[in-house]
């Protein structure tokens, strides 16, 4: 019988050998079959693995060592209830994502650029999930940088595509660095840099600080907190969507993983104000994100957006857990931490969906700008079904999954009255304020997207000519849809087999939900709250089938077809239906004046003057604007400076290597 | 047999809604008429106007979608569970635990995620301006309402609305600065959520003035009813809500007997009387507000919700 762990690193080795089989097969015509079948099989039984010892919820774990990695440390992995987890979160994603390929990778123009790398991409995720020693972690969280870097270059000849691997190159490399300052200072001087060792040590607070500060320099630029998100909707949309969603639905998730492992895990009880540091970036990030989706045109860069804010949700319920830990209020952080991980577990089905759902629309029509799409609903009415249940999961309504995590949050929110801290007391009501705010504009993002692509007239020909995606996609979307239900309806079944990981983590866990009647969630009791997705949605069918026949019965069921009614001027273009920018300019006007600073520009020609008048709309980037390009000048700016070294004689360089030793000797001998 | 009387009850209170709804609106509508010294219309006209609606075809745009035709049962649907959960004359019934005041707030959000979909989905300009002045208003709205349940949640420990009715109900409470705070807040969201004056204007048919009329423009026949029915019965869920938290006198305690339910019912009905009074009186007094004005009349709801909240945080009895 092989051990949980070894059944999770032969898995890993298999996706391995699926990535060397893709090397020799990747010109051959069936390659895509061939590679994505045997990831989605070898991720489904990764996934059934990792559940299974999920759902066990043993307090052991399962540990190997193998003789590869630094020479007196070898290379550890290990397999616990956290991991297990996020093994299932990332596995599941990747045999959605293989299914979805097995269809989708058939339009692939240069199959060769993504076949190995996507196999590579998911063994990388698995391994940094499965690492137990800092050296293994970073060397396979590298190893994911790069095979999702590769991905991202997969069409590296598309205007944008470039720049965009570029910048996530430079974000990936400075976010490893903030990983390895920060275990360096977690193994300490003794330089043990096992997980053993470093959860066994005590760190001094000053240490603490800084492993944070660098974990959420590290990790978060990884999962898109802002301000470190600005590659992340550059790099995700540019990959094949599968790998769109694959990035955005679940190496995001590695990232928080990543942070968990360490800040939860390896520091040991946390200090109160930590929660107030990760709490601040996590409402500010949701409220960026969702703001910087509701003006992007581009669908698959508003869903990259929309990761953003998702993680800052992620994030919130991380600085609640954190607080409430921080003063020993173990069901209340155990309440925070089940809602986080229920968000990670379900942006990662949503999102994926909605990639996909984008990615159909894009093999569909070649388009992913919004406003040269719309009236898909007629011509993708299976797709679109399945994007609609993602947009509504997504916007946290009732009774999907969404709503359930939302409203977990809130619960937990509620919790802050017995913290002793005026800081968090202080803090934690406009944090919940700022999650509402974004819950809210989620909702007005993903009506403006879902109404101006899939509803209305097509406003561009290729729009108007699109078809039905083939099966493989539609029953990937088609899974993912289910699932968005059934765990809205179900949710008590995630949050026990979270439980576990909550006790590994916390010391302790919410009470058991499945013997709760009528299958409610009750997270502390009854007489606070509670909530039946089951029941809404029960309710919800009866009254509006049962509505919608007494009036088919009784009343009326005629109907008849006619032109829309345009007040007296039916306008004869789809040009002039609300487009994405139309539909964001209230909100645009409300929000976007502080945070973009955006203006209106309306040039009106005077009277007489044929000419049309134009709208023009100014947005800043101010993150961008202030923040990176300023950096970016001055690296340019000493770069070119230092370029004056290049072109010097022999006599100059030779001058300079001497003035360099002396002025090394010198501090040699002041210092000793 | 209890469970069955419990059924009886929740029943009592689905239909009692349902019934109470298109009255209470023909009852504002009425005292709005006569404020301005105008006949107006009987108090039961909208029972006839959903009567004749029901009855007429559905004239239905060429390019509209099944999600068109969905959306108004759909709606309907969801607001009609969401007031069936608010407790009206008594508290505790028996599905009242199904979801909480945050959940019935999503409920209807899940109602205006259609509606604004379905505003969309022909594709003219009218529905785009209605969708996006409407998502507009709720994405300001909907935080106010959540600090709003915040506070309450501080006050009575839950977010529960039959604990929460219960524990306000009791004497103990008494008069508090945050739950003022909390009413004025709710008052201000519910004028928005229900498109009354001065947020938008329920009787006006100028199409750039209006955002919820617009959004509905396409629809007609029994779509238009169900819409009608369900706007309804939102603004009798509201009035509700305001009355089961703010004034809950009188509201029978779940299993107290059948005369408790009948002295629940006719308190309710007096609650509702006097609230339609003044929200006419309300809307008569008032002019609509430019729709950019809108976000600073509901930032007032978010910021008097935050500091209700925000003093209960400072202390318990505030």
């Amino acid at each position: 019988m092989m051990s949980a762990v070894a059944l999770q690193m032969s898995c890993v080795a298999a996706l391995l050998a699926a990535a060397a089989l893709a090397i020799v097969l990747s010109r051959s015509r069936n390659a895509a079959g061939v590679v994505y079948g045997m990831t989605m099989t070898i991720s489904v039984v990764a996934t059934a693995a990792a559940m299974n010892w999920l759902i066990r919820g043993a307090p052991e774990t399962s540990a190997l060592v193998l003789p590869v990695g630094l020479p007196w440390l070898g290379a550890h992995f290990r397999l616990d209830n956290l991991a297990s987890f996020f093994l299932v979160v990332v596995n599941f994603g990747g045999a959605a994502a293989s299914l979805y390929g097995l269809g989708y990778g058939h339009h692939e123009t240069e199959p060769h650029r993504v076949l190995p790398f996507f196999p590579a991409f998911l063994a990388g995720m698995n391994l940094v999930i499965l690492a137990d020693d800092a050296f293994s972690f970073l060397l396979c969280w590298e190893f994911m940088s790069l095979a999702s870097w590769a991905l991202v270059l997969a069409h590296h000849r598309e205007p944008g595509n470039a720049t965009a691997g570029y910048v996530y190159l430079v974000m990936a490399s400075f976010g490893t660095l903030a990983l390895l300052l920060a275990f360096g200072l977690l193994a300490g001087p003794a330089g043990d840099y096992g997980f053993a060792a470093i959860r066994a040590a005590q760190h001094a607070p000053g240490a603490v600080g800084l492993v944070l500060i660098l974990m959420l320099l590290g990790a978060g630029s990884k999962a898109g907190l802002v301000p470190l998100h600005v590659w992340l909707p550059l790099a995700h949309p540019a990959a094949p969507s599968h790998v769109s969603a694959l990035m955005s639905g679940v190496m995001t998730k590695v990232a928080i993983y990543g942070f968990i492992r360490v800040i939860f895990d390896l520091l040991g009880q946390p200090a109160w104000w930590m929660s107030v540091i990760v709490l601040f970036l996590g409402a500010v990030t949701a409220m960026m994100g969702i703001l910087y989706a509701m003006m992007e045109q581009d669908l698959k860069r508003l869903l990259a957006y929309s990761t953003i804010e998702n993680v800052g949700v992620i994030f919130v319920g991380l600085g609640l857990a954190l607080g409430f830990q921080a003063n020993g209020m173990r069901l209340a952080a155990a309440l925070a931490l089940t809602a986080a991980l229920f968000h990670v577990l379900n942006h990662s089905l949503f999102k994926s969906l909605l990639f996909f759902g984008a990615g159909a629309v894009l093999t569909s029509t070649g388009e992913r700008n919004m406003d040269k799409l719309g009236g898909l609903i007629h011509r993708m009415p299976k797709t679109s079904f399945a994007a609609l249940v993602g947009c509504v999961a997504i916007s946290a309504l009732p009774p999907f999954n969404g709503f359930v995590s939302e409203w977990l949050m809130f619960q937990a929110v509620l919790q802050s009255p017995d913290l002793p801290q005026w800081a968090l007391k202080i803090m934690v009501p406009a944090v919940g304020a700022a999650l509402a705010l974004a819950a809210a504009l989620a909702a007005a993002c993903f009506v403006k997207a879902y109404g101006v692509t899939f509803l209305g007239r097509p406003r561009s020909a290729p729009a108007d000519a699109a078809g039905e995606v083939d099966r493989y996609s539609l029953a990937a979307m088609f899974v993912l849809a289910g699932l968005c239900l059934f765990t809205g309806i179900l949710p008590g079944l995630v949050i026990d087999a979270l439980s576990p990981v909550c006790i590994d983590i916390l010391g302790g866990r919410m009470p058991i939900q499945v013997n709760e009647a009528w299958l409610s969630i009750v997270p502390i009791a009854d007489s606070r709250s509670s909530y039946n997705g089951l029941l809404v949605m029960v309710f919800i069918t009866i009254c509006a089938s049962s509505a919608a026949f007494f009036i088919h019965r009784f009343a009326s069921r005629a109907l008849r077809r006619g032109p829309a009614w345009g007040c007296g001027f039916s306008d004869p273009v789809p040009a002039a239906q609300y487009s994405g920018e139309s539909f964001a300019q209230p909100i645009r006007r409300v929000f976007g004046t502080l945070a973009f600073h955006a203006r209106d520009h309306v040039e009106m020609p005077p009277p007489g003057d044929v000419r049309p008048a134009r709208l023009r709309i100014e947005l800043h980037d101010l993150i961008w604007e202030r923040g990176y390009r300023p950096i970016a000048g001055a690296v340019a700016f000493s770069a070119g400076w230092l370029n004056r070294l290049q072109f010097l004689t022999i006599r100059r360089y030779l001058s300079l290597v001497f003035a360099t030793l002396v002025t090394l000797l010198l501090v040699l001998a002041i210092w000793s | 047999m209890v469970v069955i009387s419990d059924i009886m009850v929740q029943g009592a209170q689905m239909l009692l809604v349902l019934l109470l709804a298109p009255l209470l609106t023909g009852f504002v509508r009425k005292v709005k008429a006569r404020l301005v010294r105008r006949e107006g219309a009987s108090v039961f006209q909208p029972y006839r106007d959903l009567l004749r609606l029901m009855r007429k075809e559905v004239v239905l745009a060429d390019n509209a979608s099944w999600l068109f035709r969905v959306t108004p049962y759909v709606t309907f649907a969801a607001i009609w569970v969401a007031a069936a959960l608010v407790p009206t004359f008594a508290t505790g019934l028996l599905f009242n635990w199904t979801a909480d005041l945050i959940a019935i707030v999503a409920l209807l959000g899940s109602a205006r995620f259609f509606l604004a979909l379905a505003g969309m989905d022909v594709g003219t300009s009218f529905g785009g301006i209605g969708s996006s002045r409407e998502v507009m208003i709720a994405a300001l709205a909907e935080p106010a309402m959540l600090l709003m349940v915040f506070c309450l949640a501080l006050v009575a420990g839950s977010t529960q609305l039959s604990t929460v009715a219960n524990v306000l109900a009791s004497s103990y409470v008494g008069l508090r600065v945050s739950l003022g705070m909390a009413l004025i807040a709710l008052i201000m969201v519910a004028l928005a959520e229900n498109g009354r004056i001065p947020i938008d204007n329920p009787a006006t048919h100028l199409e750039l003035t209006m955002v919820h009329e617009a959004m509905v423009l396409e629809y007609s026949g029994r779509h238009l009813a169900m819409i009608e029915f369900g706007a309804f019965l939102k603004l009798l869920l509201y009035i509700s809500l305001i009355a089961c938290v703010f004034m809950p006198w009188k509201i029978a305690v779940f299993g107290s007997g059948l005369v408790a339910y009948a002295v629940g019912a006719g308190a309710y009905v007096v609650k509702l009387v006097v609230a339609g009074f003044l929200l006419a009186l309300f809307e008569t007094a008032t002019a609509k507000m430019r729709v950019f004005r809108i976000p600073q009349f509901l930032g007032a709801a978010l910021m008097l919700g935050l500091l209700g909240t925000l003093l209960l945080f400072v202390s318990r009895s505030f």
